[in-house]
Parts: structure tokens; sequence; C-alpha cells
């Protein structure tokens, strides 16, 4: 990868600079299967997804990170719908890391493009992107990407290996393949007999495929299209050890690290005496990376248990240097907002004449309106950590990863070792929302790990260092203006959004010699690209140059873009006394699937229905990783503060293989994005972040948990993604049903800074 | 330090000052509580002591006197305990971090309150949070497991 990534360049998650220069060879080369390498007595392998074993063992591989989100589940059963497998007797892997398991959906999403827009040039920049992703061997689990990539691939996978199956059934007993059928795990003749899987593997995996291969259509689908158990639930209600934390292996070390709490800065000095002196603590090594990088300077303590390098970690005195940014919140809002005044940013929706259509507008006819939302840490509930050993020129990784192949190239340069001899051990995710996408905590480990002669070390991040060494999602200002026609209806639109670039962010930490060129479309994700028709309408997209570590969290832009435009229709229809949802559905009437969503919801939710005193609905709608949805939230004001009684949810992502996953997924997202709502900010003093636990960022508690009335609607053309599309109209909705309870138009996160929530 | 847990009395060599999760976790060998903060303020490292639901991040192993019960301790090595069985059946877990301290907590819950009410679970269990929202779940499931006890 590492050369590719040199010579040609991409990104932005936009520009396809490059993308031309792939030829046909490099685009339809396959990646050899990485099981071959593995297989035990008696196993044998079809492609990257399946392994079956002389008794009759079937194992699916599964190439993303279980993360909460039921990939384990899900795509096992995209192989055995077609492979004839029951799902109660399949073994599930974590698939190795490899370039085979490449995700080109995740970049083809990734284009500048509205999901709707479906123009031929659209279409040739999603192939360009997607052919990107397989060059790139980019084994990513994120931007809710995972069933649109592995729908056709998986399912392919499943199918090639019943056929060869099949064929192998056919040599051995005679019988024509067209009259075979495949139950269960095994092969069915006319007469009854039966072949199990296993008795025929080891000769099948010498045939090739046969080439005439058919999959089911969705009516002959026996799992999917239902909800199927999750294949994990066993193990995570037993407390099994399935996490990176719960990793343990013969003669292991334990280390905490200690990074410079300036982001980025650098170490002026260390003193390790006291630390030193601590029961347990072996050594205290300076970790400071070389110049160029991003992590900052820091030590780790390695110790022969936990606890003592915690304890070791905070006894080790340092002297920090300042950080690359200014040293407070405000500061850092300053140059977020000087870069929004100062303008210039990428159009990525530039409809009409928005310059002329405000230049003669009346001024009672001019509504404006300012937003703001703070940092963000994505705080999951397993502190970064991995474990490393590195011994006789082997590498070996122990961790939950969003990007097995990256965390494999990153970890082999640490270590000074060839990719080919770094092995990544996947575990599940104890929650990953973008943050374990990146590739610190793996790095950092194989750092440790040259300084353990060869025992292997787990490096655990207090879950202080975690809150303050985060890749947040970033703060954001954006200036709404609207000019309202004689209906009542918007008939310019102008939204301009500053906020530092999450792409040039991500690419400075994990490829320092490549600059990005082109928009970063994240920033207006969730805005331009939504569903709304509107004669002048602009959205524009403003890089603020603030150098704080940014990554992707759930639904990265459309966190907060999500909000602005939300609250700004919201803001409109009152000027206009339209009634929100009703002006929506006018806004977007060329769109069928947003109508469906909006009109289910406002059902639910019995929106035409006045609410009595004291409670109050809000509404909000966005389209975002393909799934569109609207949601509706009630608020009641009680003695102890505002709670959150009701949420609705109407989602449409085409065709739902786990209608039960799909659900939860929702709601998990709605969760995520009402807890920033709650009470969430990442604050700076002094160039350090202010919050370090639960007990200052904290997130919704199951007794601020509203009921929950999710539906899933499959009418949308396209397949969208689940993961995160919950999060963003959920925090406009709130907005929208505290200002339609108590008449505060709130325009800055969280919403706990100008009311009270129970709590 | 002698130590009585899920039934069985050991010995560990270990700091007094050391918190009972470390010593659970990485002298025990029992991984199912979890490290999420140390403060005590999230609940995935709960267990019981003497029936108690405590957060092991937050007592040293030279205060614990009663006996702790671990997750691995609550089932009778066969059968799941009914708790886990409902949180099976109720499908609650998403990522899964937390669900060992979510599971100690409604055991503790069950039998002080064989029949607990919506707000009951949520003043019992808003120490034990959860980032991927599970919460409509567990309350589901901590229902189901009370209706799963009487039939028992
Ligand atoms: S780890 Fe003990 S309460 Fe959070
Ligand atoms: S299931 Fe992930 S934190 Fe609760």
């Amino acid at each position: 990868m590492g050369k590719i990534l040199r010579r040609t360049f991409l990104i932005g998650t936009a520009a396809i600079a490059g993308g031309v220069a792939f030829g046909a060879y490099q685009l339809n080369k396959t990646y050899p299967n990485p099981l071959e390498d593995d297989l035990v007595e008696g196993e044998t392998t079809f492609n990257p997804y399946v392994k079956i074993t002389s008794d009759n063992t079937v194992t699916i591989l599964v190439p993303r990170a279980e993360m909460g989100q039921g990939v384990t589940t899900t795509l096992a059963a995209l192989v055995a719908e077609e492979l004839d497998v029951d799902m109660a007797d399949i073994k599930i892997e974590i698939a190795p890391a490899s370039y085979a398991y490449y995700n080109s959906a995740m970049l083809a999403d990734g284009a500048p493009l509205a999901h709707y827009n479906r123009s031929t040039m659209a279409s040739v920049m999603r192939s360009s992107m997607s052919g990107l992703g397989k060059i790139l061997g980019f084994q990513v689990t994120g931007g809710s990407s995972s069933v649109a990539d592995a729908y056709d691939k998986l399912r392919l996978a499943g199918c090639t290996a019943r056929e060869t199956l099949k064929l192998t059934a056919s040599a051995e007993s005679g019988v024509a393949i067209a009259e075979l059928k495949t139950e269960s795990g095994k092969v069915i003749l006319p007469d009854g007999k039966t072949l199990t899987y296993g008795e025929l593997a080891e000769a099948a995996a010498k045939l090739d495929p046969p080439s005439d291969i058919k999959m089911r259509s969705a009516s002959e689908w026996k799992i999917l299209g239902k909800s199927t158990p999750r294949t994990d639930t066993l193990a995570k209600s037993t407390g099994a050890p399935i996490f990176g934390i719960d990793v343990e292996l013969p003669d292991m070390l334990y280390a905490s690290v200690k990074m410079n709490p300036r982001l980025g800065g650098k170490m002026r000095s260390f003193d390790a005496t006291e630390a030193k002196k601590i029961k347990g603590v072996v050594d205290v090594i300076d970790i400071t990376g070389p110049e160029e990088e991003k992590f900052g300077g820091g030590v780790a303590v390695i110790a022969t248990n936990t606890w003592s390098a915690f304890k070791g970690v905070n006894a080790v005195k340092v002297e920090w240097d300042k950080g690359p940014y200014p040293a407070t919140t405000d500061g850092i809002m300053d140059v977020i907002e000087t870069a929004l005044k100062a303008g210039n940013g990428d159009n990525l929706r530039d409809d009409g004449d928005v310059a002329l259509a405000f230049a003669d507008a009346p001024r009672d006819k001019v509504i404006e309106a300012q937003y703001r939302v703070p940092y963000l840490a994505h705080s999951t509930m397993e502190p970064m950590n991995a474990t490393a050993q590195l011994k006789d020129g082997r590498l070996d990784i122990w961790t939950g990863t969003q990007a097995p192949t990256v965390v494999r190239s990153d970890c082999a340069y640490e270590a000074g070792v060839e990719e080919e001899n770094t092995f990544i051990h996947s575990t599940y995710l104890g929650g990953g929302f973008g943050r374990r996408g990146e590739v610190d905590f793996a790095r950092f480990a194989a750092r440790v790990a040259k300084s353990t002669n060869g025992k292997p070390v787990k490096v655990i991040w207090t879950r202080e260092e975690d809150m303050t060494h985060d890749t947040y999602r970033p703060a954001s200002i954006s200036n709404w203006k609207a000019r309202i026609g004689d209906d009542g209806l918007p008939v310019a639109i102008d939204g301009q959004i500053a906020t530092p670039s999450i792409v040039a962010s991500v690419m400075a930490r994990t490829f320092p010699s490549l600059s990005p060129i082109g928009p970063d479309n994240t920033i207006t994700h969730g805005a331009f690209d939504q569903p709304y028709t509107v004669e002048n309408y602009r959205v524009s997209g403003i890089k603020a140059p603030v150098d704080i570590p940014i990554g992707f969290w759930r639904s990265v832009g459309n966190s907060y873009t999500g909000f602005f435009q939300e609250s700004f229709l919201d803001e409109v229809a009152n000027k206009s006394n339209l009634d929100p949802i009703e002006m929506r559905l006018k806004l977007m009437k060329d769109h069928p699937t947003a109508v469906g969503v909006v009109k289910k919801v406002a059902e639910m939710a019995n929106w035409s229905t006045p609410t009595t005193k004291g409670r109050a609905k809000g509404f909000a709608f966005t389209l975002s990783f393909g799934c569109w949805v609207a949601q509706i939230i009630e608020v009641v004001q009680t003695d102890d503060g505002i709670k959150i009684e009701n949420v609705w949810c109407a989602a449409d992502i085409g065709e739902a293989l786990d209608p039960a996953i799909v659900k939860t997924q929702l709601q998990s997202g709605i969760i995520y994005g009402l807890s920033s709502a709650l009470g969430q900010e990442i604050t700076f003093t002094d160039g350090m972040v202010e919050q370090t636990n639960f007990d200052s960022f904290d997130a919704m508690r199951i007794n601020q948990c509203p009921t929950m009335e999710i539906e899933i609607l499959e009418n949308a053309d396209h397949r969208g993604g689940a993961g995160e599309p919950g999060t963003p109209p959920s925090i406009p909705a709130l907005a929208n049903a505290v200002h339609a309870l108590t008449g505060k138009r709130i325009r800055s996160m969280p919403l706990s800074n100008e009311v009270e929530f129970y709590s | 330090m002698k130590l009585n847990v899920n039934g069985k009395d050991i010995e560990i060599d270990v700091e007094p000052d050391m918190p009972l999760l470390w010593a659970l976790r990485d002298l025990v060998g029992l991984k199912g509580p979890k490290f999420g903060c140390g403060i005590a303020a999230c609940g995935a490292c709960t267990v019981h002591i003497d029936g108690e639901p405590t957060r092991s991040c937050s007592i040293a192993i030279e205060d614990v006197t009663g006996a702790v019960t671990t997750i691995e301790g609550i089932s009778n090595g066969k059968d799941l305990h009914t708790v886990q069985k409902a949180w099976i059946e109720k499908q609650v877990p998403q990522c899964g971090y937390c669900q060992s301290g979510q599971i100690m907590g409604a055991v503790a819950l069950l039998e002080n309150n064989p029949n607990p009410t919506d707000e009951d679970i949520d003043e019992t269990m808003s120490g034990n949070l959860c980032r991927c929202g599970s919460y409509p779940q567990i309350r589901e499931a901590i229902k189901h497991a009370a209706t799963l006890k009487v039939e028992a």
C-alpha cells in the first residue's frame, strides 16, 4: 500500500487525482486468499470468507470489526444464506488483516455527491472511488458501509463454495448437478442420501468453481430479510474474554502511556525516580516518535500488572512543551470564526443565484442565525489498548481495530519488521464510533514492545489518558441565511460551515508525507446533500486551521450539519408560521423516499394532535450514509428539569437484511446523539482538555432514556447503512422540541448550557 | 492476601492498595469485570461482595472482607443465570463491553426487588453506563428475568 500512496494521490474523500492512473490490471487483479497460509490438518478454504473442516465444521470469516453493530451476524448471514448452512451451526471468526478484505463501498460513499445523485458523472466518480478502495486494500470498518460493501461479495463467496461442493458431489455420485440440493451443510442426492460439506471439502477445494453460478433472489431467502439472533450474545452475556483489553499471554508485561496533554506538543524532560520506586514497575521509557509525527512526546511505564503501570504514569514527572494550537477554547473558536468570516469555502451545493436572491431581498423577509458546536470525545466504553510482541523479527499485535491493514503497515514500520512478518489478531471492540479507526494505540504498543526483550506487553490507557488524547469530533461555527417567499417557503438559503478539516487531520497522522487536495466534503455532508429543493441554495464548507487532532466520530460531519440546517429550517417554519413538517414535505416533494419517512414518523407520533401543556415535540430529518431518517422527540417539563420522554423514528435504508439489528443500530445512534446534546463538550484550558473522565464527560443514563419507537421502511432504491444515521437528526429534533417547550432557541451545543435536563 | 472469589478461597501476592478489579483481572485471571473509568462512574467493573453490588475499581484489595462474586460465578456451571438467559432472549448486548457490569447490577436488583418497575430499574441501574445505548433492551430483559424467576 505504501508505494501506491506515495505515488498517486487522491483524497479529501473527494478529489480523485490519480484515479485515472490505475490501470485495468490493478482493478482486475485479485488478492490471494489469506486463509491459505494458516490451514490446519483437515481444513480447506474456498475463498477468504469460508473454511470447512473434514468433521463438517463450517467457519465464516467476518472481514469487518464487530463493535456492537452486528456484523458478526449480518455479514455471516450473507455467506450462510448462499452456502446453505444454519446460523446456529457455523463458527464465526474475525478475519485476519488482509488486503483481500478491502472495503470499496466506504470510499464510493465518500465521493462528494448526494446519495440520490445517480447521474452518469456520479456513477463514474463512485466507481473510481470504489476502485481505489480495492487498489489500496482498504480493510476499514466505517462510514456505515459494511453491508453495502459485503452484499454481493459475501453472497457470492457462499454461492461459489456451494456450487463447487455440488460439483464435487456430482463427480463422486454421478448425479447431474441440476438434480442436487443443498441444505444445512449437506448436499442431498435425489434418493435422499446426503454428503456433508466436510466429506466433500478437500476434493472440492482443488476444483475451479463452475462458471455459470447464480445467486438466489431475495424471494428465496431463508435467513436474510428476517431478524437473526446475534452470534455474539452468549459471549457478551457471560463476561467472556473477547476484547482487546482481555488478552492474556504467557510472560506478559503490562504498560500504560502518558503523552503530552497539549496534544501534539513535545516533551522537554521527564523524571522517573518516583515512578521507578513503585512496586511492580519494571521500566519507564521515552516513546516520543520522530519530529514529523503528530502524536507528541510522552512516556510509557512498563510493569508487572496494570495497577502498577497506572500508578507509575501518575508518578512520572514531566515537563511538557506547548501545543500547536491556541491554549483556550475561546482562542480556538476565534480561529474558526475568523475562517468563517473570511469565507472562500467549497460550495458543494450552489443552485440558482444566491447572491442575487439576497441582493434585493426585503429585510423582513430575511432570517439569519449562527450556530455552534463544541469538540466531542468518542469515549468508547473500553479505553484504548493494544498488546504487542516483538520477537525474532516477528511482530504480533492483538487489538480491536477498525483498520487492521493500516495497523499492520504502521506497526511494522514502528518495529522495523516486514509487513509479511507482522500479524494482527483482531479482537471484538468495546465500542468504536470511529475512534478505533485510528492507529495510535497500536503503534504505541509496538513501540513499547521494542523494549521488553521479546516479551508480550499489554498497553492500556487510563480513562483519563483516553479522554484527553482522543481524535475529537471538531468544533464548528455556522452561519445560515434564508429569504422567505410569499408562500412562506424559503426561496433562497445560504449556509456556511466552518470547521477544521477531519480528512486533513487524519491524513497528517496516518500518511504524514501526503497532503490532501480538494474540498473536504465531510465538512458539509448532511447539509449540501439533503433532498430539499430550493431555487437558490448554496452550502459552503470552510476549512479552519486549528491543529487539534480530530477524527471520524459517529456520523462525522452530519453530527453537526444536521443540527445546523434542521434547526434553521425549524426557525424558518416558525417565522413563516408554517408547520415544520408541512414545510419540509413541500421542500422535499421531489424525493418520495424522504416524504415517506416524514409522513410515517408524523403518523407514529400523532404529530397533528396538539400536545398538552408542559410537553412539546420537535422534528428533524437527515439523509446520511444512504439512510433516510425522520425523527420526532417529545420532551416534558418536570420539577427536576426537562425530560426526553419519547422518540419516534422512521428510517428507510432500502432492503433491510436484519430488521432487528438495523433498529437497534438506529436506537444506538439516537442515544449517542442525544448524549452529546444533553451535556457533552470538550473544552481547553492551558492547551489541555479539561474533561478527564465520565464524571465530567458523561453520556445518557438509563434513567434519562426515552421510550423509543422505530420503524424501518424499505422503499429506497439504494442500500444505505445503519450504524450512524440515527445520530444526526436526534440532536436538532431535541433542540427543536426544547424550543417548542420553552420558547428558547438554543443555537449552541450542548443544550444543557442553557436549560436544565432531568438527570 | 486472602480472597474468596466465586466460592473458592485463594491467596494472591499483591500490594494491599491494588483495586479489586485489577487483582481479579491481572492476577486471578477473571476478565468478566471490565475497566471503564476507575472512579466508580461507569459500573463496568461491578462485582458482588457478600451479594452487594460493588464497583471493584474503587475498593482496595485490603478492604475486601466479604465473598466476591464475578459474572463468571453467577451461573452454576451448567445453566446460565436467569438474568443471562433474559439478556440473550432480549438480545441486549451491542458492543457488549458494559454488559457484565449491567448483568451484575441486574442480578443484585432482582435479589432485592423481585418485581421491579421501570422507575426501580432506572434508579438502580443509572450508575451503569452503556455507550451503545442498550437501555431499552436492559429494561425489557430485567422485567423478563423477573417473570422467568417466578416461573422457575
Ligand atoms: S471501572 Fe469501575 S465504575 Fe467504571
Ligand atoms: S453494549 Fe456497548 S457499552 Fe453497553
